[in-house]
């Protein structure tokens, strides 16, 4: 399976913000979508997920223009995780889980909706949390509430708006390795917009690198991710460095 | 019932058992809005016991089968239920309409009352009862068959005007909300303004208009369930049930919505669209019956919370208990006010606004936190 984006160009006013992107994400890999604030990844991100319409350009999921679909099936090919974290109220975790299997109800809730509530919530980790209110859990704790729903509503290809922005550097580790074990386990697919380079080194079994709306270069990690790219599309000076434990990005100073 | 299956897991576990304790919430309202009602029909200038209210009932219902006692059917059934049932269904609508509101727009302070609703839809009725006669003539004092009920016209364009101003009023706020990045506090400002601005019609409505119109406006200004007839009751039950019925069907919506405008987006759902038809389908039921009883405030505030307290978010029963809640609420502060200083009534719409009042207070501040998160 893969999501093809082809042409996608988008505009607020006369303000281009995506300007003729197009890419292949595939399953069974995690796609990271890299580049400077403004450069366009959660534009890029919502449009796929249906949350902004396209202006001009298609979105394929195997050869099939998600426009053509209706509202409901796309929601069952494609989930989203948002950056932040949004108002709830005296909603409990399960119930909040429970959300991401709209696309599957009508009015009462199944067996088989449970079953996917409660594998979503074991693989987060999370059963003991499951009666608590999401207003008062920690950031990390309701970013894993909110994969969870993801998880629940079984998409094909799950897509995340920088998830790991608001949490400390253990849970940005924890929650890219959950999502990579996902992605593997199940053949699904993720497309994640990231900040942390090192994270998307890590974690990303592909990267694309967007510039002012446009695709500086996309492919394996270690091929895009240079002292040059870094400075061109970033304006930073950095060293590529190759440890026992992987390859980081040192960056250090502004490039003028 | 559900038998507890042998390897059932835990989170259908824990699902069916929070299932059952909301459906025991909704069940208990249910009857203590039975037990009230009762009880209300028998308080009044005559005490009527609740097995003779009873008997009465059955008396209606099975002509043949049960004798009531003497006179007792006639003041129980012609005079006081239907003032019962208008509270019960304006209490439905209201807090309904609290609770849709409060999710649609994803801010716990918005209700019929807060949003400018009430004001707007007393003002469309007084301005009914002001121009009505002399833009539609002979024919606003005329009639129409419907139901083997005969229904004035006058009463049908008073909620048509009631309906149109007290939607109106809703849409002016949610296009104010949106215009600019607004926060809660802004919207439910934009509510009291345009409260204002109805009530500011309303008086100049009273200052134009002659003394029978005038004291019909004062009615309405401070809200009452006097304007109680089975013909209120005929035209309202069937548009307070089919709203209800129309946005309990759309519960996951709501809860989805909750989510979100971003994930309910891609959870499939059209948001914009089903917030403006989402609005007008509880701003009819609400406006409608304020058509009748006049300002009634923050019932649709104050049932949907003490409901989320109760039992959480999950639209698909927070919307029956909000409506038994409320019809409670208003039937007891009712009740209270056609007893307290008897034989003098005072206007429920005034004791609604010293609890409501309260509430408000607590919601703002000590349930910060918890529900304006």
């Amino acid at each position: 399976m893969k999501i093809a984006v082809e042409h996608l160009t988008q505009q607020y006013g006369s303000h281009v913000v995506l300007d003729d992107v197009s890419f292949t994400a595939e399953s069974g890999k995690v796609t990271a979508l890299l580049g400077p604030n403004g450069a366009g990844k959660s534009t890029l991100i919502k449009t796929i997920a249906d949350i902004q319409p396209i202006r001009s350009g298609k979105i394929l999921v195997n050869d099939t223009d998600i426009t053509t679909v209706s509202k409901t099936e796309r929601a069952k090919m494609i989930g989203y995780v948002p950056q932040y974290f949004h108002y709830t109220s005296f909603t409990s975790v399960l119930d909040t889980v429970l959300i991401g299997r709209r696309p599957y109800m009508s009015w009462s809730v199944s067996d088989e909706d449970l079953e996917a509530v409660d594998a979503a919530l074991s693989t987060m980790h999370i059963e003991d949390l499951a009666e608590r209110f999401v207003n008062e859990l920690s950031g990390g704790q309701r970013q894993r509430v909110f994969i969870a729903r993801a998880l629940a509503q079984n998409p094909d290809f799950f897509l995340f708006d920088e998830p790991t922005s608001s949490l400390d550097l253990r849970h940005q580790l924890e929650t890219l390795a959950v999502m990579q074990k996902v992605v593997h386990a199940n053949n699904s697919g993720m497309i994640v917009a990231l900040h942390d380079l090192n994270l998307a080194l890590r974690y990303a079994d592909s990267v694309v690198l967007l510039k002012d709306g446009r695709i500086y270069a996309d492919g394996k990690p270690e091929d895009v991710l240079t002292e040059t790219a870094v400075r061109d599309v970033y304006g930073v000076e950095s060293e590529v460095v190759e440890k026992e434990t992987g390859r980081f990005i040192l960056s250090y100073e502004p490039s003028y | 019932m559900r038998s507890p299956a042998k390897n059932m897991n835990n989170t259908a576990g824990k699902y069916h058992a929070v299932r059952r304790r909301k459906m025991t919430v909704i069940i208990i309202l249910a009857v203590l809005l039975v037990v009230s009602s009762i009880i209300a029909l028998g308080i009044g200038s005559v005490f009527i016991p609740p097995v003779e209210v009873l008997e009465a009932l059955l008396h209606a219902l099975f002509p043949g089968l049960i004798v009531a006692p003497e006179g007792t059917a006639d003041i129980v059934v012609n005079f006081r239920m239907p003032r019962i049932l208008l509270a019960v269904l304006t209490g439905v609508a209201l807090a309904a309409a609290g609770a849709v509101m409060q999710g649609l727009l994803r801010n716990p302070l918005v209700s019929p009352f807060t949003l400018g609703l009430s004001s707007a839809a007393s003002f469309g009725a007084a301005l009914m009862i002001v121009l009505g006669p002399a833009v539609f003539g002979a024919a606003f004092a005329g009639s129409v068959a419907f139901l083997g009920f005969s229904f004035t016209v006058k009463s049908l364009l008073l909620i048509l005007s009631a309906f149109l101003f007290g939607w109106l009023s809703v849409v002016l706020v949610y296009l104010i909300s949106r215009s600019r990045q607004t926060s809660q506090a802004v919207m439910v400002l934009a509510g009291v303004v345009i409260g204002y601005l109805f009530q500011a019609g309303l008086l100049a409505l009273k200052y134009v208009s002659n003394d029978d119109a005038l004291r019909e406006i004062v009615t309405w200004m401070m809200g009452g369930m006097w304007g109680a007839t089975w013909q209120t009751v005929f035209i309202l039950t069937p548009v307070v049930l089919i709203c209800f019925f129309l946005i309990e069907r759309k519960a996951w919506d709501l809860n989805t919505l909750s989510s979100g405008d971003d994930v309910a987006r891609n959870l499939g759902i059209n948001v914009d669209r089903f917030r403006i038809i989402g609005l007008l389908i509880v701003s009819f039921a609400a406006s409608a019956c304020l058509a009748f009883t006049g300002i009634i405030g923050f019932v649709g505030l104050m049932a949907p919370h003490i409901c989320r307290m109760l039992i959480g978010n999950d639209y698909r029963y927070l919307l029956p208990a909000s409506a038994l809640m409320g019809a409670l609420i208003l039937l007891i502060s009712d009740t209270v006010a056609r007893v307290i200083l008897a034989p003098v009534e005072i206007p429920v719409g005034v004791i609604m606004y010293v609890l409501g009042g309260i509430f408000f207070l607590f919601l703002i501040t000590r349930g910060h936190g918890r529900y304006l998160s």
